[in-house]
């Protein structure tokens, strides 16, 4: 048994402690929004917080998310009280195909966590994840709008 | 058990934007009486809502906005009001050109507006009727806006006052039903937001991936590597002892291995001792392919286009004469194949990421024996598409799976899986000579292609005296009034499955046009805008996006130090797009600053959209022109993962300035139309940069 704290809550799974943290979010917890794109870490689209840092999930073994927290894009914010960097992506109207725009506003909502008002080279270099709708150009202007720099 | 519509997605969007998925306990038949549903297309209920379902896969080119603000346009309700609905697999919503669902070829937006704005008008006209009767007037003295009608003494009535009465009148023959003139559109031509947003940026917006049933298992099949290749024998042993792990069985694909979630029939995949026999392939490598076309292209091939007698005066002349060569490519979209089945005695239902619900539907009944009404397509979101989701593959494995195993199966491919298994856009190879006029012109042209046929695999009678027109868009199709050309086509015949791509051959075919052009007028010396437009139609469309794009990026004046422009267009059905990039080269790498394309897509409807959509297929392009290639050794793709098939990343992604031509035409899509021209773009760049001329694809490696 491993234990879990996922969006606050805990998490008792039975799992192996090496499976990946995405598909424990996802086929054992059953939390969807977070996805499976690479399962080599190349893409992003799986990219939850742990203790706060941006982690891509898909080769994160349980074992090493036990005693922290975790929170996905369901617990990034109520669905009724979106966090800003969601707010900026309905006002850029961001995603196009949407299956990598959890880890996008996952890995944006951290990077501003950590530096409220990023330079364009500070998104770039976080921004690693990977959109091929080519969503770029809207992301970057909701990262900016969020952080207010717009 | 009643087989009726069964399972479907719902989305609502724009203000209360949610979007469940969920078995539909009601029959259709028990929602009569509650909603207005003149045309299978339209849905009005009491609260005020409408709903618009949907034929048309969603996989982010928005188009199930755009055809909501059709209905919305005709029947005159606020948009904010207007949800989409997914629609089952039903004659009713079948393609009136293609006749069945499906997605792709940009094809949505032209075959859709009529049917669309005539299903809104209609149930606008009953609406209207409907207060008509009740006020005890002419119709015609009849006057609607934002889902409320007026009389002609000043009486209004909301249009869900109307709904009980509307739906007891009759259908009119939509011979009866008038459309708006344009100058009264109040949507088409805007800039509206995506209805499918909201859930897009909280998790709750659910694709294949995300369907779960009850009783489901998860599988995936192991697949042999050598494309055709088969797994001779396997070894499951060490699998079945995997924790989790359920079952492993063969199936007409592979190995298939059913477990207790995903990781776990991953993990059995590892463990299992497979061996191979290999298939048509064997022996097959990119040298093969590509020494095998470069020998075709010296050759007449089938005739594609011939004005005049090319071929002769190319050979008496002095030809400008030069080779390209483009790659194979892999779709690559974010969400891996996936499909849940749930096969019984006498049923099938799927939840299908999928770009052709028919197509899907028929597979799944020729595997079952089942017929056609016994299949259930629940069409979910499409984590991308760009023509890799018209395929059935992924719906067969889950089918073939699910039928074995007696249980519903979520069936998922890995990335590599999905990059080894790819109906690629076909490599190609180019073979174009010209001979000039006195006044630099072009005299006399000629395009020989070489590639494999689409159809060949998707729809063989369509090919016709050994020509596959749906490859070779973006060869004779161009503005340009030459005097005396030839365009013709070899099909390479090679056991390497190739299918629709964005913008599939139009791609490799304008690298080699636009090119070769641009080669034209330089050896002319002459401006590469100018010399285009010598021999394009003043007036045209096509000269006229040319003329924007040029003005837009303003060709010909000073730029950066050490930037560079480059210019290419292609017309993409009826429409046209120019497109300049700005590009400079540091240490011997590509930077791409800028791209500015016009397009002419018709009537433009979402202008959002659009603006959505060009950049997009820009930047599939420039993944592609940048890095993308899928190479053979042994009949095995040898990428497999974003590691080595690298797309573009953000920091890499350029400026991109769009316009939009805005005209009555007739609409067309606009997802695959920005992709054409970006290769050829950036190349000619590079050219007007160093005299470095590229000729073949990608462009990352041509420079290293």
């Amino acid at each position: 048994m491993v234990k879990l704290s996922i969006n606050g809550k805990s998490h008792q799974l039975d799992v192996p402690a090496e499976m990946p943290l995405l598909w424990a979010i996802r086929d054992v917890v059953g939390l969807t929004g977070t996805k499976f794109g690479c399962g080599i870490a190349a893409c992003g689209a799986c990219t939850v917080h742990v203790d706060g840092v941006a982690v891509r999930s898909c080769t994160l073994p349980v074992a090493a998310a036990v005693g922290k927290r975790v929170t996905t894009i369901e617990g990034l914010a109520p669905i009724d009280k979106p966090h800003p960097v969601q707010v900026a992506w309905v006002a850029e109207n961001v995603p196009q195909c949407g299956y990598c725009q959890s880890g996008q506003i996952m890995t944006a909502a951290a990077l501003l966590a950590q530096k409220p008002k990023p330079t364009d080279a500070d998104i770039d270099v976080t921004m690693t994840n990977i959109c091929r709708c080519g969503c770029y150009p809207r992301i970057k202007s909701a990262i900016k709008k969020a952080a207010g720099i717009a | 058990m009643t087989i009726g519509r069964s399972n479907f997605l719902r989305v609502v969007g724009a203000a209360g934007a949610a979007l469940a998925l969920g078995i539909e306990s009601a029959p259709p038949e028990a929602l009569a009486g509650q909603t207005f549903s003149p045309v299978a297309w339209v849905r009005m209920s009491p609260d005020g809502l409408t709903t618009v379902m949907m034929s048309q896969s969603e996989m982010g080119q928005a188009i199930t906005t755009g055809l909501a603000m059709l209905v919305a346009e005709e029947l005159d309700v606020p948009f904010s009001t207007v949800r989409f609905e997914m629609a089952p697999v039903d004659p009713k919503f079948y393609n009136p050109v293609s006749h069945e669902m499906s997605t792709g070829g940009s094809k949505s937006t032209p075959t859709l507006t009529p049917v669309m704005r005539l299903a809104g008008a209609t149930a606008r006209a009953m609406i209207v009727a409907a207060g008509a009767q009740t006020w005890n007037v002419d119709p015609k003295t009849c006057t609607t806006s934002d889902g409320i009608v007026t009389g002609p003494a000043g009486q209004t009535a909301k249009f869900t006052a109307l709904l009980d009465l509307a739906a007891t009148l009759p259908i009119p023959d939509a011979k009866t039903i008038v459309l708006k003139t344009p100058d009264r559109f109040k949507l088409i031509g805007t800039r509206q937001r995506r209805l499918d947003l909201v859930p897009k940026t909280n998790g709750t917006a659910v694709y294949g991936i995300d369907v779960k049933v009850p009783g489901m298992k998860y599988a995936s099949i192991e697949k042999p590597l050598q494309i055709g290749g088969t797994i001779a024998t396997f070894d499951a042993a060490a699998a079945l002892k995997m924790p989790g792990v359920r079952s492993v069985f063969r199936v007409p694909s592979g190995i298939a291995v059913v477990a207790d979630n995903t990781w776990a029939a991953f993990q059995g995949r590892k463990a299992l001792k497979v061996t191979y026999t290999a298939g048509p392939n064997a022996g097959v490598s990119t040298a093969s392919i590509y020494g095998k076309a470069r020998e075709l292209v010296k050759t007449d091939g089938a005739v594609i286009k011939s004005v005049g007698d090319a071929k002769a005066a190319i050979a008496a002349g002095k030809p400008i004469v030069a080779n390209y060569e483009t790659p194979y490519l892999a779709h690559a979209p974010m969400e891996p194949m996936n499909t849940t089945a749930d096969v019984r005695a006498d049923r099938v239902t799927l939840w299908s990421p999928t770009q052709a619900p028919t197509r899907a539907q028929a597979a799944a009944a020729k595997i079952t024996g089942l017929p056609l009404e016994a299949v259930f397509v629940n069409t979910t979101f499409l984590g991308g598409g760009f023509g890799r989701r018209s395929e059935t593959d992924f719906v067969a494995d889950a089918v073939h799976v699910s039928k074995a195993a007696g249980v519903p199966i979520k069936l998922v491919w890995t990335r590599e899986d999905d990059i080894r298994n790819d109906p690629y856009r076909a490599g190609t190879i180019h073979a174009l000579s010209a001979t000039l006029a006195a006044d630099g012109r072009i005299d006399a042209y000629r395009h020989t292609v070489a590639n494999s046929s689409i159809a060949a695999r998707t729809r063989p009678a369509s090919i016709k005296n050994g020509v596959d027109m749906a490859v070779n868009r973006g060869t004779g199709d161009f503005a340009y009034a030459i005097g005396k050309q030839l365009v013709d086509y070899h099909l390479l015949d090679v056991a390497i499955p190739v299918g629709y791509w964005r913008a599939p051959l139009t791609n490799a075919n304008t690298f080699a046009t636009e090119s070769f052009i641009d080669e034209v007028a330089h050896a002319a010396g002459k401006d590469p805008v100018a010399y285009r437009l010598s021999m394009i139609e003043p007036g045209s469309r096509a000269a006229a996006v040319l003329q924007r794009a040029a003005k837009l990026a303003a060709w010909g004046s000073p730029l950066p130090k050490g930037h560079a422009h480059g210019v290419a267009m292609a017309r993409w059905d009826e429409g046209w797009v120019a497109t300049i990039a700005e590009v400079s080269m540091k240490a011997g790498k590509l930077k791409v600053h800028k791209l500015t394309a016009s397009v002419d897509v018709g009537m433009p409807i979402n202008i959002e959209g659009i603006e959505q959509q060009v950049p997009s297929a820009m930047i599939y392009g420039l993944s592609a022109a940048l890095t993308g290639k899928i190479t053979f050794a042994d009949g095995v793709p040898q990428q497999k993962n974003f590691t080595d098939y690298p797309v573009l990343h953000m920091a890499d992604s350029p400026k991109f300035v769009v316009d939009i031509v805005r005209n009555l035409e007739s609409p067309m899509g606009a997802g695959e139309i920005g992709t054409p021209c970006v290769a050829p773009a950036l190349a000619n760049a590079i050219f007007a940069l160093n005299g470095k001329r590229i000729r073949t694809l990608p462009l990352n490696d041509a420079l290293a």
